[in-house]
């Protein structure tokens, strides 16, 4: 049961085939069986999930009226805060901390009747391409436990590859969704920049992050799409217009007509070869399901990545001044008369790791009086020229498609020392970002060299998010009939799983 | 291009209010030497003319009704402090002695 689609778990507890409470049992008891190994959870709430599986299925018979994933279980990445439930950011100086508040996209889970199994493993506040920033350890790629399973979001990523959860959520600031997807082959959305609500997001950059659907199928992650986005008076940069029809488009798959460029400035030099023959293949798929390749230019996208790393660590030196030891989280220090700007020094000395502080350092640094122009200025200049190529771009092609990443995953130790090598992992997936866009990264296959999964990303317009999904949907199904099988089927076993 | 002294970073640490062992002020010195060279790269393009964007939405002045909602009781909005006193949050000293 735990290697079928969300959807069909949901068709099996409508059929009375499992109930929730067996269905949620079984997830914790994968977790428990091979999370020594993947470590894709930080916090595991065995009871919790209980209670809210027994009152779905209290629920369903009583016959209320249920959402299409109710019962279903999810791991919720550790950014996003849940009432009682220990919520670090990966990091040490949150340890410990219960939130007192829910945040809407908790809310809406649990609305929809969907069964937080409990907290995933992540690069501290998010900073990171490889889960190795969290100050609790790696997460393992479960494709080859010696390799990383992306970042930011590695812990939801791996949970989907190790059968430990059939849906995720994970955010995305720079590729944190997409990229982690990519390299556990799974499939990974980044809806449009106000599409889902950042209240109780933990902020990293906040003219940049994104909370999305993480799941195995396109049409999981649609269902999940829908049932976590939507206006929120509560976050002042969420968009009041219906969210965009993305179930119908991923159970339609139709890209007859539909016209497809290929951002040349995102292939070629830099990138692996398995990534690039995996890539070139999928366009052909596409092609023949009845889409209209082009290729497009976009110029700017080579300075996205230099203009990403100082407009994300500017947003960061602000956001995480919040953590000062006074009204929450750690605090280091608090004794003898010591003055408060002692304790915050010493607290955010102990309480943040390495990574964290190059951005907070690099942030104030390009935030400072006598630099601001050169470099946050000139930062957000490129990134209206990165706008402006991605509104020509779309003036000739429906979806903009690339590689997710250069190359399938790393080994865990590899690029920890070289920040500069680790920051390129994201390359292809920055741009969106910045221009606030949709992006999706599904698996098409895996590399021949080293056989890794190799990810495909889509790109769409704001407030487009459907026509990501029926791309999607048509490369799956045609990956699909081409391999007989879903791409996990083919992971290496972990623990008792055949 | 700039390249940052250790003595500038020390005060970067202090003006973020984070305390820096010496070997800390010494790797991050030479780190940001090496990514401010990377980044500095926007500055090819960033002409003049160029009107900067701060955030992706152009959304101005957004406001919400002016009604009474829930909000957090005094309990649970100190269940996370290092440490308090009855109702109120309890700070390290913030005024030196002498002010």
């Amino acid at each position: 049961m735990i290697t079928r689609s969300a959807s069909e778990m949901a068709a099996a507890l409508v059929s009375g085939e499992t109930t929730s409470e067996q269905l949620t049992q079984a997830h914790l008891d994968r977790i428990s069986e091979v999370d020594a190994d993947v470590h894709a959870f930080l916090f595991v709430d065995n009871e919790g999930a209980l209670g809210q599986a027994r009152e779905v299925d209290a629920a369903r018979a009583r016959g209320e009226k249920l959402g299409p994933l109710a019962g279903v279980p999810l791991a919720l990445k550790d950014v996003m805060v849940m009432r009682n439930v220990p919520t670090t950011a990966g990091s040490k100086i949150l340890e410990g901390w219960l939130p007192p508040y829910d945040s809407t996209v908790v809310s809406k889970l649990q609305a929809a009747g969907i069964v937080i199994l409990g907290k995933t493993n992540c690069d501290e506040f998010a900073m990171g391409s490889s889960t190795e920033n969290s100050a609790y350890g790696p997460t393992h790629n479960p494709w080859d436990l010696t390799r990383i399973p992306g970042g930011s979001g590695g812990g939801s990523s791996a949970s989907l590859a190790a059968f430990e959860a059939p849906l995720a959520i994970g955010t995305d600031t720079g590729g944190s969704i997409r990229q982690p997807a990519a390299v556990t082959g799974t499939v990974g959305v980044k809806p449009t920049y106000g599409g889902v609500s950042r209240y109780g997001l933990i902020a990293f950059s906040s003219s940049l992050d994104q909370a999305g659907p993480c799941a195995r199928t396109v049409l999981d992650a649609a269902l999940l799409h829908e049932v976590i986005a939507g206006h929120d008076p509560r976050d002042a940069t969420s968009i009041d217009a219906p969210v965009p029809r993305v179930v119908d488009a991923a159970k339609s798959g139709d890209v007859r007509g539909i016209k497809i460029g290929v951002v040349k400035e995102l292939n070629g030099d830099g990138y692996q070869a398995g990534v690039r023959s995996r890539f070139e293949e999928s366009l052909e798929l596409l092609a023949k399901a009845g889409a209209e390749i082009v290729e497009v230019s976009c110029p700017n996208f080579e300075y996205a990545l230099a203009a990403y790393y100082l407009i994300a660590p500017s947003e960061c030196s602000s956001n995480l001044a919040r953590f000062d030891a006074m009204r929450y989280g750690l605090r280091v220090g608090d004794e003898d008369g010591a003055s408060s700007e002692s304790v915050m020094n010493l607290t955010r000395e102990v309480g943040f790791g390495r990574e964290v502080k190059r951005r907070i350092i690099l942030g104030t640094y390009a935030l400072s009086s006598g630099y601001y122009d050169a470099y946050y200025g000139s930062a957000q200049k490129v990134r209206t020229l990165i706008m402006r190529d991605f509104t020509k771009a779309f003036g000739l092609a429906d979806v903009l498609v690339s590689p997710t990443c250069p190359t399938t995953a790393f080994k865990i130790g590899e690029k920890a020392n070289d920040p500069l090598a680790m920051y390129l992992n994201d390359i292809a997936t920055i741009p969106v970002n910045m221009a606030g866009i949709g992006g999706m990264s599904l698996p098409c296959g895996l590399a021949p060299e080293d056989n890794l999964p190799v990810g495909f990303q889509i790109m769409a317009p704001a407030m487009q998010d459907q026509r990501m999904y029926s791309v999607g949907a048509a490369l799956e199904a045609a990956l699909l009939s081409q391999w007989g099988a879903p791409l996990l089927s083919r992971i290496p076993a972990l623990g008792g799983l055949k | 291009m700039s390249t940052l002294s250790r003595g500038e970073v020390a005060n970067l640490a202090r003006l973020a209010r984070i305390e820096m062992t010496d070997q800390e002020l010494d790797d991050l010195s030479s780190e940001m030497d090496v990514i401010l060279g990377a980044v500095a790269r926007v500055q090819e393009v960033a002409s003049a003319d160029v009107k900067p964007t701060s955030h992706p939405l152009p959304l101005r002045n957004v406001t919400r009704p002016d009604v009474v909602v829930p909000g957090l009781s005094p309990d649970q909005a100190l269940s996370g402090a290092p440490a308090k006193e009855g109702a109120r949050f309890r700070v390290p000293k913030i005024l030196g002695e002498e002010e």
